[in-house]
């Protein structure tokens, strides 16, 4: 079958098996490999992408179902070449070792400021808490996402 | 020795103010990670590649009576379906484990372990491959399984590995360490001797990424590359020239980004060699990658011990003597990772960090009919399981002497005069200051605070536990005369080049996977050669870009691969001396080194950088006889000893009563590294193996049923801690410099893993003391802490 959607503002067109998973078109048809795949049973969360603007787990989404709808991947996170303000906090408060959860992480992550741009650690908490990280403990991710809250703030005051 | 008190770190201080050396520094390697441009193996996309999926068992223990695969071979797309008798024609269907066993590359005559590999199909794509797995037909004769380690070695159970010659049980290995009638009379004469069945239960390492790899044969010119989750290029490289027989120096085993650790990409896996084998016979690229339930029931697990702890002491909490039985469950193939003079791992440092004075380990390892492994999860070869016996069995002893048990800690301390210290066990601690580190963490609990807190709730009926752990660790292996893995030494090399305008590179023999190596590493040779870390490229992974060594694991990156770095720099920077002097005009001796110059003494006008010499080692212009142009260098370093990290912790948790229900309300964690590289990369690895430990302790088990069935394939049984059940960690640090490694470095990636679980199941064990609890094995659920708190406390298996 023929699919066509939005990924990261550019419009494809594929043909594809009706049961090919939406990560798989990501990773293997379109290369997009910063979504990765991590346990199928939309447990781990390493998949996140955006659906019209919502955090998905792309493993338990078919491509088929994306048709018509607009993706955002990890790779458009920063625009223009830079760095988006979640991106930056990752980096400066350590919120990745291996960076395997990450792109999925700052994908839900960025979605929560959107919503609310100042939340509490317990509001982080509860938006990834369906994401697994083995390697940082959580604390450095919640710490990512106040930064760029904080600087993202600060930056509204200035504009 | 010094020791160094530091308060808690803050969160954003001392950011990348030191350009050249030590200190917090962001990590050269996240932008490529933040942009979703990390390369792991799943991403490696080559022409013409195929996809190979795995068949595996549904039976713990069953044989093979036949195997159909026409219907799999005329499916669409399928390019290749193999089964162990094909396999066995070309004598590959069987492969030396990293402990002198063989296991199954695919399974000829039995299946020994539920998930265990039958056949591949490569194909087209992976759902083309998955089709064809599920046309091939298996007919098995089932077969009763040996599930409990207990029942492996009773006369009449059945005998798994009748595929060795002579082997009439399921017996792996005796061992034993210590002074057996020594800790006897100690034990006889004591005035108090505490007896506890202490569990570690079988869990798994879970990485994010599943393993896999990705095979290029080249026909022509006989080159194999193999892009693979492996944290031991260099030794896997190795076996796949003695299993493939395709000569070491025509093979390329490239470890790209990899999405996690914890010890389970160390084994050779059977998937990585049937890619190869497909490679070999379609002549095309072949991925293989695994899904999570295959992660999870095939790979490398850890622990699995059964411990009866034993300890005696006066009646005054002076300690004597521990004695521990252990009967420890290595699955279907010996397939764990150790030396081969320590068959149990370093499980040796059972006696903590107590100055005692008699010790005896007595073990005996079995086979069973679950996945191979055991030496995986962080677990610095056993030290884990080492830590939690002697934690969990010192706890006990202050239940039964109604003693606090910080005090009871602090009065057994090996004093810092004592070290080094030659335990009872013949394992020499480098250093330590034990009773600082503790002091400092029960400072920042507020310990007798929360003690008092504790009482009063108490008297309301409110449950709340208070639980320390200090531990020793012994990482960094190893002395090559002691310690080898299938023969290979466990030495590890380094090379060092500056280019001719002042840049480095620096090839490593470890990688990373996770731990920050781009960074640290450029950290430490920085502070030696004064070049700043972003002129610093850490190359690592590729088994053809980077000198030989035995890999990341055990938190051996920075005692032994750290102390190459450091010692390849200082040989350079030898160099640089000499040209140096050449280039001022003054002996050698009036030279001065400021970090990235050479000074003439008295005269700080005149200097050369690195940089400047740099250009004159590549330069036309005269070198000082005897010396050739260029400016690198390369070592291969063999450490003298271990090193010896330790580390205070302390727990606090709260039950709820109505439901049993266990929340870690603080965790408290004291880390004693030595020298710290990177503050930050530090604080990262002790949060993650907190977090390990919060599992551990409270939720992972990888658990079967009767007929072995793995009950803990996916992660929604398999219950991995998310930002909910962990709190904000508390650390802090105290600095005890190693005296044989060259910057006094530790290594720190596996102690919040190592000494965190006893911590948690001493806070629960604590809070359950009103119930008359001494002891509740792991993992912590909620209906397990119920069955606790009724008195029906149970073994996990």
């Amino acid at each position: 079958m023929q699919v066509t959607m939005t990924v990261n503002d550019v419009e494809v067109t594929r043909e594809i098996e009706g049961r090919l998973l939406l990560v798989h078109f990501l990773r293997d048809v379109l290369s997009l490999t910063g979504t990765h795949w991590g346990c199928d049973t939309s447990n781990c969360g390493t998949c996140v992408v955006w659906l019209d603007g919502e955090p998905v787990k792309s493993c338990t989404v078919l491509a088929a179902m994306a048709g018509g709808h607009e993706v955002r991947t990890v790779e458009g996170l920063a625009k223009d070449g830079q760095l988006d303000p979640i991106q930056e906090g990752f980096m400066q408060c350590h919120g990745l070792q291996c960076g395997f959860c990450t792109p999925g992480m700052m994908m839900t992550c960025r979605a929560l400021l959107d919503k609310n741009p100042d939340p509490t650690d317990a509001e982080i908490r509860e938006a990834i808490s369906g994401q697994i990280c083995r390697c940082t403990g959580y604390a450095t991710i919640v710490r990512s996402v106040r930064w760029a809250s904080v600087h993202e703030a600060a930056a509204e005051v200035t504009r | 020795m010094t020791t160094v008190h530091e308060p808690k770190l803050t969160t954003f201080d001392d950011n990348d103010q030191k350009p050249v050396g030590h200190g917090r520094m962001l990590r050269k390697e996240d932008p490529r990670f933040l942009r979703g441009r990390g390369r792991y193996t799943d991403d490696v996309q080559l022409p013409g590649m195929l996809h190979l999926a795995i068949l595996r068992s549904p039976f713990a223990h069953a044989r093979i009576l036949s195997v159909d695969i026409s219907a799999a071979e005329a499916s669409p797309g399928v390019k290749l379906v193999v089964t162990g008798a094909m396999l066995a024609e070309k004598g590959l269907a069987w492969m030396p484990t990293l402990s002198n066993d063989v296991q199954a590359v695919l399974a000829t005559d039995k299946v020994r372990f539920q998930g265990q590999e039958v056949a591949f199909v490569v194909a087209d794509d992976r759902y083309a491959a998955r089709d064809a797995l599920e046309l091939i037909d298996v007919e098995y004769d089932v077969l009763d399984p040996v599930v409990d380690a207990r029942r492996a070695l009773e006369p009449d159970a059945p005998l798994i590995r009748d595929d060795l010659a002579g082997k009439t049980n399921n017996h792996v290995f005796d061992w034993e360490t210590g002074d057996e009638a020594a800790t006897a009379a100690v034990f006889a004469s004591a005035d108090v001797v505490v007896t506890e069945d202490i569990v570690y239960p079988r869990v798994h390492p879970a990485p994010m990424e599943t393993c896999g790899a990705v095979a290029d044969f080249d026909a022509i010119d006989g080159k194999l590359r193999l892009w693979s989750t492996t944290q031991a290029p260099h030794a896997h490289r190795t076996l796949y020239a003695i299993v493939a027989g395709i000569p070491e120096h025509k093979i390329q085993v490239i470890a790209p980004d990899i999405g996690g650790g914890f010890g389970n990409k160390v084994p050779i896996y059977p998937g990585y060699v049937c890619a190869i084998v497909g490679s070999i016979l379609t002549g095309k690229p072949v991925k293989w990658m695994e899904d999570r339930s295959e992660n999870l029931i095939s790979t490398g697990f850890a622990r699995d011990y059964l411990m009866r702890g034993e300890i005696a002491a006066t009646r005054d909490g002076k300690i004597l003597a521990i004695r521990t039985n252990v009967l420890a469950d290595h699955g279907a193939f010996n397939g764990t990772a150790a030396p081969v003079k320590y068959p149990a791992g370093f499980f040796g440092v059972f006696t903590g960090s107590y100055d005692i004075e008699a010790a005896y380990c007595k073990m005996t390892a079995v086979y069973t009919n679950k996945a191979p492994g055991g030496v995986a999860y962080a677990c610095s070869f056993r030290i884990t399981e080492a830590v939690y016996l002697v934690e969990r069995i010192v706890d006990c002893l202050a239940y039964e002497l109604d003693m606090d048990p910080a005090e009871l800690r602090l009065k057994n301390f090996i004093q810092p005069e004592q070290f080094p210290y030659e335990t009872k066990t013949g394992w020499v601690y480098d250093s330590g200051n034990y009773e600082p580190t503790m002091r400092l963490a029960m400072d920042i609990a507020g310990y007798a605070d929360l003690r008092r807190e504790q009482a009063e709730k108490r008297a309301r009926g409110e449950l709340m536990g208070i639980g320390i752990s200090f531990f020793t660790e012994a990482v960094g292996a190893g002395p090559r005369k002691d310690m080898d893995i299938l023969g290979l030494g466990m030495a590890d090399g380094c090379e060092l080049r500056i280019h001719p305008t002042g840049k480095a590179v620096v090839r490593l023999s470890v990688q990373t996977q996770g731990q920050g190596h781009e960074t640290t590493f450029a950290q430490i040779v920085a502070e030696e050669i004064g070049i700043p870390p972003a002129d610093i490229e850490v190359v690592h992974g590729d088994t053809d870009q980077t000198p030989f060594g035995l890999g990341t694991y055990g938190s051996r990156s920075t005692p032994v691969s750290g102390a190459a770095a450091a010692l390849v720099a200082r040989k350079v920077r030898d160099k640089a001396q000499l040209i140096a002097s050449a280039m001022l005009e003054v002996s050698v001796a009036d030279l001065d080194w400021v970090k990235g110059a050479f000074q003439v003494k008295g005269d700080p006008s005149k200097s050369v950088t690195i940089q400047a010499i740099a250009m004159r080692a590549h330069g036309a212009g005269d070198l000082p006889d005897g010396v050739e142009g260029g400016l690198e260098a390369q070592i291969c370093y063999n450490p003298s000893n271990l090193t010896y990290p330790h580390g205070a912790y302390i727990c606090v948790v709260d039950i709820d009563p109505g439901t049993a229900q266990v929340k870690v309300r603080r965790f408290i964690a004291v880390d004693d590294c030595g020298t710290r590289i990177n503050p930050m990369i530090i604080e990262g690895q002790v949060h993650g193996g907190l977090t390990d430990g919060v599992g551990m302790a409270l939720m992972e088990m990888i658990a079967f049923d009767e007929d072995g069935n793995c009950l803990g394939a996916s992660l929604m049984d398999y219950l991995i801690p998310t930002a909910l059940e962990v709190p904000d960690w508390e650390t802090g640090f105290t600095v005890t410099p190693s005296p044989h490694h060259p910057i006094g470095a530790k290594g720190v990636g596996e102690s919040a893993t190592v000494g965190s679980p006893p911590a948690i199941v001493n806070a629960v064990v604590d809070a359950l003391k009103p119930f008359g609890v001494r002891h509740a094995d792991m993992p912590l659920t909620p209906s397990r802490v119920w069955d606790a708190m009724r008195g029906q406390a149970t073994p996990p298996i």
